[in-house]
Order: C-alpha cells, then structure tokens, then sequence
C-alpha cells in the first residue's frame, strides 16, 4: 500500500526539506518503518526507542488522529494521507 | 436564573438547540449547546469563574492581586470580565495572531497584554507566561492547562446541564484546546452512562504554529495527562478551516450566528453522524460569531477567509 506522509515543518530539515514522502506499509507503523528507512535522521523523532509514538507527536491517518483507531497497528490503504503534527496547546 | 445580583451569576445554565435539520443522518441528531450565552461571550467564563474563586477560597489569591494568565482569547477576556467585577488587575499573555474583536474586548475590560511571538502559537503564550510567574511570585498565575478547577468547572457545571437537558445522548463533541470541557463533561457522562463516546474536535494548529524549534517543545496540557484523557477519548479529528467556515455558513441557515470553532465541531458531528445510527449528538458550540466579523467568515470569498483563517488561532 503507498501512502503519503506529510511532514510538519520542525522535521522537514531530516527529510531533504521535502513536505511530503511517499511510503509503503499495510499498517501505520509499516509505512512510519518505511520513512524511516528512507530517511534515518527521521527515526528518534516519530518513534520512541521501545517502538512507541513520540509523546510529542500526533499522527493522524485522514485526519483521524491514530492513538484513538489501533495506533501503529492502525491498516493503512492506497491513497491515504497520514500527518504527523506537534502537540500544540490551545486555549 | 432570570434575575440575578452580579452578572457571575448569569455564567451558566446555557440552552441547547436542536439542530438536526443539519445532520447527514436522518437517525442521527445533533443538539448544540450554546456557550455563547454567557454573559462574557463564551464557554471560558465559566473556568474563569471557578478559577478565581477556588484561588480566592485556598489563599492563592488575595484582594487587590494582580492574576497572570497566557490565552488566546476566550479564558482572557472570561477572566477580564471576572477581574474587573471582583476588583483584580490582570494581565493576559496573548499571542499576537488572534482575532482584532478578542484584543479589542480584553481593553474594554481593562486587561493588560502582554504579546507573544504568533509564530510559536498558544506554545509560545504558555512559555511566556511560566516565565513571567516565576519573575513575579506575587502575581497570582491561574494556569488554566494545569489547573483542576478547569475541568471542575465542566464536571460541575457543563456535564450535568447537558444530562438533564438531554438524557438520551449517545455523543458528546466538543473542542480540544486546554482539554478542560472534554475531560470534565467526559468524566461526568461516562460516570452517568459509560457507553457514551467522546469525539475531539481539533484544529490543525500543528501546522499552523510554524516556530518550534524541535518537537520536544511540544506540548500537552497537564489537566490531559492528569484526567487520562487518553483513556477517557473515544476519537479525536482534525476539522481544517475550509470545513469550520462551511459549517459557520451552514448554521445561519437555521439561524445560529456562531464562532468559527463551533464550525469545526459541528464537523466533527456531522463526521460521526455520518458514522452512526440512532445516535443523539450533543455538540458544544464554545462562542458566538461576533468576535470573527473581521475575518469576513460570512461574506467574503470562501477561499479568502480559509487563508485568513489559517493565520490566526480560533480555538
């Protein structure tokens, strides 16, 4: 399954600047393994050392954020977006 | 209450409306709960109110103290209106992207502010003022993102008024800033029937906020971390700013005149109306449209507002 995965601006500079990667994965954490093979610098910053998202991060797939679907285990398909974004605060 | 002896005693006891003629769904209604009724425009009067005077009741915050407090807007100008009455100085660190109206209602009620850099967005505001309080220890720092009398507010508040104004509800939506109103109106519904599901509403302030240095300036209210929000939320969407104005224009067809985040969380139950049958969804509708008639939400060109939109904080 190829997916884009959109990068927020803080990570792009890991990425060759690029906003947008495309990656291949049936699961979420499929395709993160995927973009990180492509870009190692990537790997500490999405993905914790024991395999977890990064507490500061939120990946949403379609703009579901994915910690409330089935986390990195979350199926993924043809043409899906999937967003990484800091956590911000509001209020 | 149709009479009351100080305007804090109107903050409050909101209506809901029906407004199902709007949803996706014909075997799903959506009722929403107009928070901008308060007497200070929003929702945040409320946590402005308990706040002060949980502060006031365990010494915090003494007469004629200055009260510190980072927002981008609503808590500000609840807690202006709250201040001004009670006879307290403030002052707001305010992130200098936020709606004209916003900066305009905090003078009229006598704030100071203090600004902080757009780019780092709320992030930046909450820095700013963790600094501030640690230079002025005699400044009373509210804290609204840490401060259990936050989520108190909706626990004792907002939860039972929805409950009693609608006991068949299946869903609850609502906005996800400082996660005070999901995790104490969360906590009291699942507490009262723990089938009910909780949907976050967010905006993609991620993206917006353009000025972190790494992502461990990254940030998560404390009064998540401290409610289990994680545990307590069913889901969680990002409504972006073109659906937020569809659904601000949307509501005027029945006659709402709403704030641009009560546009992305009737999105976000329109989203799940679409998902579910013989639900009865309850929205919260944090604000009214006044504050957003610079942004031209309503008459200018869609695509226009969407831009506008994208710079400034609305939630």
């Amino acid at each position: 399954m190829a997916v884009e995965i959109r990068l927020p601006t803080v990570l792009r500079q890991h990425a060759g600047g690029q906003a947008s990667i495309k990656a291949n994965g049936a699961t979420l954490g499929e395709a993160l393994q995927d973009l990180t093979r492509q870009f190692p610098l990537l790997k500490d910053q999405v993905i914790t050392e024991d395999g977890t998202l990064h507490k500061f991060v939120n990946v949403y797939k379609n703009d579901e954020d994915v910690r409330y679907l089935d986390k990195l285990d979350t199926k993924v398909d043809d043409g899906d977006t999937i967003s990484i974004l800091p956590a911000v605060a509001g209020g | 209450m149709a009479r009351s002896d100080s305007v804090l005693g109107l903050i409050g006891n909101t209506p809901m409306v029906d407004v199902s003629a709007l949803s996706p769904n014909p075997s799903a209604r959506i009722l929403l709960k107009l928070e901008g009724q308060n007497p200070g425009g929003s929702v945040k009067d409320r946590i402005a109110l308990s706040m002060i005077e949980t502060a006031e009741k365990d010494g915090t915050l003494s007469p004629g103290q200055t009260v510190l407090e980072p927002s981008s807007g609503n808590t500000g100008i609840g807690l202006a209106m709250v201040c001004r009455v009670k006879g307290y100085p403030l002052k707001i660190v305010l992130p200098e992207n936020v709606s004209v109206e916003r900066r305009q209602l905090l003078e009229i009620f006598g704030a100071e502010i203090i600004q902080s850099p757009g780019s780092e967005g709320s992030n930046g505001a909450v820095r700013m003022a963790q600094r501030l309080a640690e230079e002025h220890a005699d400044w009373a720092f509210l804290y609204q993102y840490g401060n259990p009398a936050n989520p108190r507010a909706h626990y004792e508040g907002t939860g039972p008024e929805i409950w009693r104004d609608c006991p068949d509800i299946t869903h609850f939506v609502a906005g996800l800033g400082t996660s005070g109103t999901l995790m104490g109106v969360g906590r009291f519904l699942k507490e009262k029937r723990d089938s009910i599901q909780l949907w976050a509403v967010e905006p993609p302030a991620g993206e917006i906020v353009d000025g972190l240095r790494s992502l461990d300036d990254g940030y998560i209210p404390p009064i998540f971390i401290d409610s289990g929000g994680a545990e307590l939320l069913d889901r969680k969407v990002i409504i972006r700013p073109l659906e937020s104005i569809e659904w601000v224009r949307k509501l005027i067809d029945v006659g709402i005149f709403a704030g641009i985040s009560t546009g992305a969380c009737m999105a976000g139950a329109a989203r799940c109306a679409e998902q579910v049958d013989d639900a009865v969804i309850v929205a919260l509708s944090p604000d009214g449209g006044w504050k957003y008639l610079s942004t031209g939400a309503w008459t200018d060109p869609i695509d226009e507002v969407v831009e506008r939109a994208k710079r400034i904080i609305y939630f």
